[in-house]
């Protein structure tokens, strides 16, 4: 009896109506949106103006730009400090490897909770706490720092070399000196790429919550979108990208210099792999 | 002053009702190197780690210097674990650290967090490890990181570090198997001869029959939990070894 030789590639009937209900429901969400070519092109019409109305860029008002990225500056790097302070403890205790689970348990929602809204959300829950101003901002960023990277430094606590650790444990150390000793030294160059990427992106929500009223050049963003004033928006868009690239080359020297300084790195001296994963875009 | 070992009616389960270590009566007096031998699983790598307590005891005693370790508290016990040196299979040094710095753990029982998290160690510490460096051949490797070095090398800095702590008793859970037959040597050699040199027990886990009978002044059979064999490595002949191991093709 001749059985049929398997066909490979075979995409199942239940894939197959996947894509077709995914392509119908992308028609349908199209239509009651008004997601048409028509559209598009009234769109593009309004978009030319507007960019034209942008330049030439007009930094007559530098003074407001300056002292806006000033403040978007400190509200990023005060808490990125205050994250990280915070997050060492957190994520230490949420860290089941070493921890019991009456101690990771409420580390892990504590974790879970400050990671579950975005920033912009949080920034305005704080606006209504405390007032308009940094301190709103600097209190939302803080929370989506202790969010984000107390899961990272979770993360890379839990995997480490154990054998390690109990080697320490054996010469009768203390629990301090088995966590300085022990796990620190096989964490500290991942932390650091972390904290420096965490601050790399509290610099770009810096610049945003602002537009919620807690501080920073998002506000003077905001005012002048407000007053259809493009040319000063175009001028703040510009400063805010040069902002962000001075940022991160902060960022890579932070690295080198913590990193490389302090013989934590690899082995070959290559720079560590960029601690960045792939879950880490959301808050960009 | 030797400190001596008594252990006393050792059980451990890992799970309840299967116990791994079913009842050990063992004493170690003075100095001199004993090798625990056995098939894998028989509970010598538990036996040996029950001793300093990096894994539980489920019932028995284990006096070491007038104390039960099997009963002491936390605090109690880091204490007694600052006496009692342990060398690894695979090391276990902590690789991102300098040499110094593992030498240096070995004195963590006796120093600070704050002290330990600056490297301010008493200087009494320091010469300290420079001399077991000398000792152990690695003078100049003091600045290199763990992770650079040979096994054999890494083998010998947590020989080192084991003996910063000064130890009253050194542990060693087959401290050769991850490495060739003649650095195994060496290192066995370094063992007994630092043993020798404090005058304290050493206890070896071994796989290798012929090294424990060439070092051993002990040897310690074990099978399915329990010791089948305790005598001088003359008493060990061939009908005891098909005991411990089973099977016979392998002795010729």
């Amino acid at each position: 009896m001749n059985v049929p030789a398997p066909r490979p590639f075979r995409v199942s009937t239940g894939a197959r109506v996947g894509f077709l209900l995914l392509a119908l429901y992308a028609f349908y969400a199209a239509s009651q949106l008004d997601f048409t070519w028509d559209r598009f092109i009234t769109g593009l019409d309004n978009g030319a103006r507007f960019i034209g109305r942008m330049f030439p860029p007009n930094f007559s008002n530098w003074e407001l730009l300056i002292k806006g990225l000033v403040e978007s500056l400190q509200i990023a790097v005060l808490a990125s400090l205050g994250g990280i302070l915070i997050s060492l403890p957190v994520s230490l205790l949420a860290s089941r490897n070493l921890m019991p689970s009456w101690a990771t348990w409420p580390a892990r929602a504590l974790i879970a909770v400050c990671r579950s809204l975005h920033p912009v959300i949080v920034a305005i829950f704080f606006v209504k706490a405390v007032g308009f101003g940094a301190l709103a901002g600097i209190l939302a960023l803080v929370v989506a720092s202790i969010g984000f990277i107390g899961k990272l430094f979770t993360e890379a606590i839990e995997e480490i070399s154990l054998k390690q650790v109990e080697a320490v444990r054996a010469t009768g150390a203390s629990f301090a000196n088995v966590i300085l000793f022990g796990v620190l030294p096989q964490v500290f160059s991942r932390f650091v790429g972390f904290a420096t990427y965490q601050t790399d992106s509290n610099l770009r929500s810096s610049t945003m919550v602002g537009i919620v009223g807690a501080g920073g050049i998002g506000g003077t963003l905001f005012a002048a979108f407000q007053r259809f004033d493009y040319d000063f928006v175009c001028a703040i868009l510009l400063s805010i990208i040069a902002l962000i690239m001075v940022g991160e080359m902060l960022a890579n020297l932070i690295r080198a210099v913590f990193v490389e300084g302090l013989g934590f790195g690899s082995r070959d001296g290559k720079r560590p792999a960029p601690a960045v994963p792939s879950a880490a875009k959301e808050f960009d | 002053m030797t400190a001596s070992l008594t252990i006393r009616g050792l059980v451990k389960e890992y799970k309840p009702g299967q116990p791994v270590l079913k009842g050990i009566d063992l004493e170690f007096d003075g100095a001199g190197l004993t090798a625990i031998i056995g098939a894998s699983g028989t509970g010598k790598s538990t036996l040996i780690r029950c001793i300093n307590r990096l894994v539980e005891p489920t019932a028995g005693e284990i006096i070491f210097a007038g104390e039960d370790i099997a009963k002491l508290r936390r605090g109690e016990l880091r204490n007694a674990r600052r006496r009692i040196g342990m060398v690894f299979q695979e090391y276990n040094l902590v690789e991102r650290l300098s040499v110094m710095e593992n030498l240096l753990t070995g004195r963590l029982g006796y120093t600070g967090a704050w002290q330990a998290w600056l490297r301010r160690f008493p200087a009494a510490d320091i010469e300290r490890s420079f001399a077991l460096l000398e000792t152990v051949g690695l003078a100049s490797f003091a600045d290199q990181r763990a992770d650079s070095l040979s096994g054999g090398q890494r083998q010998r800095v947590g020989i080192a570090r084991a003996l910063m702590q000064e130890p009253r008793l050194m542990l060693a859970d087959e401290p050769t198997s991850s490495l060739d037959p003649k650095t195994s040597v060496e290192i066995m050699t370094l063992l007994k001869e630092q043993g020798a040199a404090q005058g304290i027990p050493v206890i070896v886990n071994m796989h290798d029959v012929e090294l424990s009978r060439r070092f051993a002044d002990r040897i310690i059979g074990m099978k399915d939990g329990m010791v089948a064999f305790d005598g001088p490595p003359a008493e060990l002949d061939h009908a005891m070894l098909k005991h411990i191991y089973g099977g016979e093709g392998w002795l010729h």
